[in-house]
């Protein structure tokens, strides 16, 4: 295709990347994408590799710039190209995919008319042809009815949907370079293999090479030739996949590849007791946002779902963005009303409780939350976050209670920063944060809903220890609510999953994982990233 | 980023000078700012009359700063009126939700329902042209606008994790609404109390200009503006002072509120 | 299509109670006035029997929400009463005033909307570089001017200095169109900059959210120049606000006029309005009131039903 067959599509050569400030972001990285490969680009949140796949279209913002290296894209050197010249290659020589697919298609313009635009651009094409191209990509990309997405508006779809209307938008140009920047990390598990799967078999077959920027390696060894490991800015480790991540030289790429799911050793299993917390045949329904002309729509989210939780048993629910699982958890924290069935504390009644019962339930339980960013009050100080159950419960005095917030603090590993607003903490600090609040009331029963989801994969490990460590310590009884069974296999003694509000599959954490019996068990087991080699 | 410092700094020194010029004609004008004197009547700026004097010969610096006195307490007592009303009223609304909800939006959407000013015009027609009335006239015209913001902020504070953390811990809704949901308003109010105070300005003095806000003798810049309309042929220089005084005030309200809103914006919170 | 219809119809039936809110707080704030209006008509050296005559047959007599309905019989049929200055009917009085009015603040609001998109744009567009300084200092500059300074100086300007432009008075435009076009210049020039100043703030910032949009970003790494990427993706997202702004400054304009036609001494609507809280002519207040506020709720009305062109999401949900 080139002139040098043996020339690398793309190739970045001591590149250098600062801030208008002179803080460095990317320091002389240098790798190569070979024309029709697929090349991992990877790292944690901050380690730079977005800014490196967006030098290689100068998209960054003006606040950013490369202060020296080249990238050399089909041997020419993106960052001397003439305006005309670089907007001649976007699109039509390197197509970009986003992570965010709510907000990376114009709300305010039909399907059809984004796809065309690009089209319309690079190629002289007719708006019918275009539009008969486009219809056909929507088509292998597996949206259902394609002539109907072209007049149709982004915000009639799914975030899995709007990703593969992205890469049908990137790919009907051909590009020669597809730069997924973390394409799937925004979805949940089953829908995130469907887009990859979708990606993989339309590169191929293009002969487009892919740049897969991730931070997860369960992703890289499925679907990757090479890995580039990036950390704060420095290229760490470049190699084969099965160099890199079954022979890693460097501590960073172990770290990385430890914090994959693997189940290390199953929980020993527990004497049968009665339950804790029981739910009965506990249905919730959501009412639409209902108006005075019209009635709302009812819509059941838990349709007669009954499971007990033993003391110090951590039952995890696993299922797709609406199986209800959330649903669930706060239901049976009393937190949603039930329209159906009962829940059961310690054997009494909780939709028949008086409300010193119920106040009684209210503070032996206790919930972390998914999002770090909004569970936590940005005007409290940590320590004031973590001191505030305190104020409930059995009265303690101001010495002793310090001294117990200092014991939670150091117990999650926090206890130089109790000072500090939570804005001031990462993703792994805060969630930290929010797990210290919901155990230093030494509650019976915690429900963690997706408590790990939001954060990067090496942080996701250490939090879900520290979870375990913490369980297994003060003894609570939990559910753990969770879309990634991986995730799950590390803390679960028995798993439940749930699909449209039905428990379709329930046992000991070995059974499900080793031996599913429902048809979407297997199919969420076999999304699960892990690292086999890609074939 | 680089504009925000200068913002602040120019926005907050020209309404310390304007407040200044109103502290200080509560103890010390020039002359007597109600002294008529025929003899000097429409004496254009001099060393004896910086900017001059108006058709009763009473001079116009001293009337200005008199005027400042005036502006500034309407504007203070209306933004204090409607951010306490707003306020409380907001906060029952967003969080009780339900029936006083619905009772407290159909009062907010029918005095919304005017152009802010009309509301206040058809109101001073009930109290007719007098200071307090102008202050419960444009109080009660503002504070629909404070239920709004104070409500909404409240419902987008209630979405919040944190909110329905507090509850899980067990604190009532009272402490919950106390202790998390207002700090975490006080951002938009602040911002909305400092445009009010601009709006409020401008109304007053546009009332007043009309012969329907602060009435005369007492000096306002809206009633000089309304004499300098009807002499503008013989001397032109009274109708500049006044609106200069309104544009300088305004302006020092509005840099101000933008340093504001760029600091409380919550993206600068995340980083 | 089903979503969209759904939307109007909503946004249409919604209207219905908002104007019945107009007119019961309008009948209830002329209600408030001190004093009794039968002895206002008929002036002081009225005898009682006279009075009670006319109590009677406006209707003063009755309980006060049969008055109300009464009233607001007669309004749906177009009856706003008789003027008591001169006797007039009400409606017709204020519809030609109102002409007036909307011209200026139409064309004035028009003008300014067509210089603030690209000025709003292309201070976003080069956010914290001179071009965004200068244009962010000049509204933020014009915002702060009240209109009826500005339309003294001009008056001091053009009409009293170069005596370009007349300075007292109104000619119809029917009358004689070039000078009818000599009477309104000042006022919507004035208008115009004072407006400009609000609605180009308003469309650099919502201009600079819509930026940092993912979308934006998309919409280059297609290849888009930077003009198609302004015009086509960001204009339409960044207008949608800026329109709704639109439809507030028209309604504010509506009810704020009067300081402007005082300036100008034009016979629009708010000045007709003021005149009679002067006279006391109640029935004239009353109509003036009920009418901007209706036209009010109109225009957003109007406003909110074109939404949907600029923002397709709001039809959902």
């Amino acid at each position: 295709m080139t002139s040098g067959t043996s020339s690398p599509l793309l190739s970045i050569r001591d590149l250098r990347v600062t801030t208008s400030n002179g803080f460095p972001i990317l320091h002389d990285v240098s790798f190569d994408v070979e024309a029709g490969s697929i090349v991992a680009l990877v790292g944690e949140s901050g380690s730079g590799k977005t800014v490196a796949a967006r030098a290689s279209m100068r998209l960054l913002p003006k606040a950013i710039k490369p202060t020296s290296g080249e990238i050399l894209f089909q041997g020419r050197d993106v960052l001397t190209m003439s305006e005309a010249e670089i907007r001649k290659v976007r699109g039509a020589e390197i197509g970009m995919v986003f992570q965010e697919p709510m907000v990376s298609l114009n709300p305010a313009l039909t399907i059809g008319a984004q796809l065309v635009e690009g089209l319309r651009l690079h190629e002289k094409i007719g708006v019918e042809a275009a539009l008969e191209r486009a219809s056909e990509m929507l088509a292998r990309v597996k949206i259902p009815d394609p002539a109907a997405c072209l007049s149709a508006y982004p915000h009639q779809f799914s975030g899995g949907m709007r990703q593969r209307i992205m890469l049908a938008s990137v790919m009907l140009l051909r590009p020669k370079l597809l730069i997924a920047d973390e394409p799937t990390t925004a979805l949940d598990t089953l829908t995130q293999r469907e887009v990859m799967e979708i990606m993989v078999d339309l590169t191929r077959t293009f002969g487009t090479a892919v740049l897969l920027i991730t931070h997860n390696l369960g992703l890289v060894a499925q679907y990757a030739k090479k890995v580039i490991v990036l950390e704060r800015g420095k290229l760490i480790e470049t190699g084969s996949v099965e160099d890199v991540l079954h022979r890693p030289k460097e501590q960073y790429t172990r770290t990385l590849i430890d914090a994959l799911p693997k189940r290390d050793h199953d929980r020993k299993p527990l004497a049968a007791a009665a339950p804790l917390i029981e739910a009965r045949d506990v249905e919730v329904t959501f009412s639409g946002a209902g108006n005075m002309f019209s009635t709302a729509e009812k819509k059941l989210a838990v349709r007669g779902v009954s499971l007990g939780v033993q003391p110090g048993e951590v039952v995890a629910v696993v299922g797709g963005s609406g199986s209800g699982k959330t649903t669930l958890g706060r239901a049976m924290l009393g937190l949603l009303p039930l329209s159906g069935g009962d829940v059961l504390f310690r054997d009494r009644s909780m939709a028949s409780a008086d409300k010193v019962a119920a106040r009684d339930f209210r503070l032996q339980c206790q919930l972390v939350f998914q999002d770090p960013y909004s569970s936590l009050d940005p005007r409290q100080t940590i320590f004031d976050i973590v001191a505030e159950p305190l104020k409930h419960g059995p009265k303690l005095g101001r010495a002793e209670k310090t001294e117990r917030v200092k014991e939670m603090l150091n117990e999650v590993g926090l206890s130089g920063l109790s000072e500090r607003y939570p804005h001031a903490l990462s993703g792994g600090q805060r969630q930290r944060v929010a797990i210290a609040r919901a155990v230093i009331r030494n509650p019976a029963f915690v429900v963690a809903d997706e408590p790990v989801s939001a954060l990067d994969m090496t942080i996701q490990k250490q939090v879900l220890d520290l979870f375990r460590r913490l369980q297994e310590n003060h003894g609570f009884a939990c559910l753990f609510i969770s879309h990634d069974l991986g995730a799950v296999s590390r803390v679960a003694d028995r798993i439940v999953v749930m699909q449209q509000g039905l428990i379709v599959e329930q046992g000991s954490t070995g059974d499900v994982l080793d031996n599913p019996q429902h048809d979407y068990t297997r199919a969420l087991l076999e999304a699960t990233p892990t690292l086999g080699i890609a074939a | 980023m680089i504009r925000q410092p200068a913002n602040m700094l120019i926005g907050s020194a020209l309404l310390i000078f304007i407040g200044g010029m109103a502290l200080t004609a509560m103890v010390w004008t020039p002359y007597d700012p109600a002294a008529i004197k025929l003899i000097s009547r429409l004496k254009p700026p001099s060393a004896q009359f910086w900017l001059g004097t108006d058709e009763f010969g009473r001079d116009v610096v001293s009337r200005l700063m008199a005027g400042a006195v005036q502006s500034m307490t309407v504007a203070t007592l209306t933004v204090a009126f409607a951010i306490i009303v707003g306020t409380i009223a907001g906060l029952v609304a967003g969080y009780t939700r339900g029936t006083v909800d619905r009772i407290l939006m159909v009062f907010s959407d029918a005095l919304l329902a005017f152009p802010g000013t009309l509301l206040a015009l058809g109101l001073m027609v009930i109290s007719g042209p007098n200071k307090y009335g102008i202050i419960l006239a444009l109080g009660i015209a503002f504070t629909p606008s404070v239920l709004r913001v104070v409500r909404a902020s409240v419902l987008s504070a209630r979405e919040r994790e944190y909110i329905e953390a507090s509850r899980v811990i067990g604190n009532s809704e009272f402490a919950t609404m106390f202790h998390h949901v207002l700090p975490n308003c006080t951002a938009p109010i602040v911002v909305l109390a400092t445009s009010m105070f601009g709006w409020v300005v401008l109304a007053e003095s546009g009332l007043s200009f009309l012969g329907l806000g602060v009435p005369p003798p007492a000096p306002t810049w809206g009633n000089m503006l309304s004499a300098a309309r009807t002499y503008i042929e013989r001397a032109p220089w009274l109708g500049l002072a006044p609106g200069i005084c309104i544009s300088l005030t305004l302006l020092g309200i509005n840099l101000l509120g933008d340093a504001l809103r760029d600091r409380f914006d919550p993206r600068m919170e995340q980083k | 299509m089903n979503a969209l219809t759904k939307y109007i119809g909503k946004r249409l039936l919604w209207t219905l109670p908002t104007l019945l809110l107009v007119a019961v707080m309008v009948f209830f704030l002329v209600r408030m006035i001190p004093g009794d209006p039968a002895l206002l008509i008929l002036g002081d050296d009225a005898s009682t029997e006279e009075i009670a005559g006319l109590r009677a047959s406006l209707g003063l007599d009755q309980p006060v929400p049969l008055q109300f309905l009464y009233w607001l019989g007669n309004v749906v049929r177009g009856d706003l009463g008789n003027s008591i200055s001169n006797g007039a009917p009400v409606l017709p009085l204020m519809l030609g005033r109102f002409q007036v009015s909307a011209t200026i603040v139409l064309v004035a609001v028009g003008l300014a909307t067509l210089i603030a998109i690209p000025a709003g744009l292309i201070a976003a567009w080069r956010q914290n570089e001179h071009v965004d300084v200068a244009i962010v200092a000049a509204s933020t500059l014009l915002m702060s001017v009240p209109s009826f300074w500005l339309g003294l100086v001009f008056l001091l300007i053009f009409g009293l200095n170069l005596g370009w432009l007349p300075v007292v008075g109104f000619v119809p435009f029917s009358e004689n169109p070039w000078t009818a076009i000599t009477y309104v210049i000042l006022p919507i020039m004035t208008l115009m900059l004072i407006e400009v100043g609000v609605l180009t703030r308003m469309m650099r910032a919502s201009a600079i959210e819509i930026l940092r949009l993912e979308y934006v970003m998309h919409a280059r790494a297609k290849g888009l120049s930077e003009r198609k990427v302004l015009l086509r993706h960001v204009l339409p997202n960044a207008f949608a606000p800026t329109w709704t702004m639109i439809g507030l400054v028209l309604g504010g304009l509506l009810g704020g006029i009067a300081v402007l036609e005082t300036v100008f001494t034009l016979p629009g609507l708010g000045r007709l309005l003021v005149d009679a809280i002067f006279a006391r002519d109640y029935p004239v207040v009353q109509g003036c009131l009920l009418f901007t506020a209706m036209i009010y709720v109109i225009v957003n009305l109007i406003v909110d039903l074109c939404y949907p062109l600029f923002d397709p999401r709001v039809t959902a949900s």
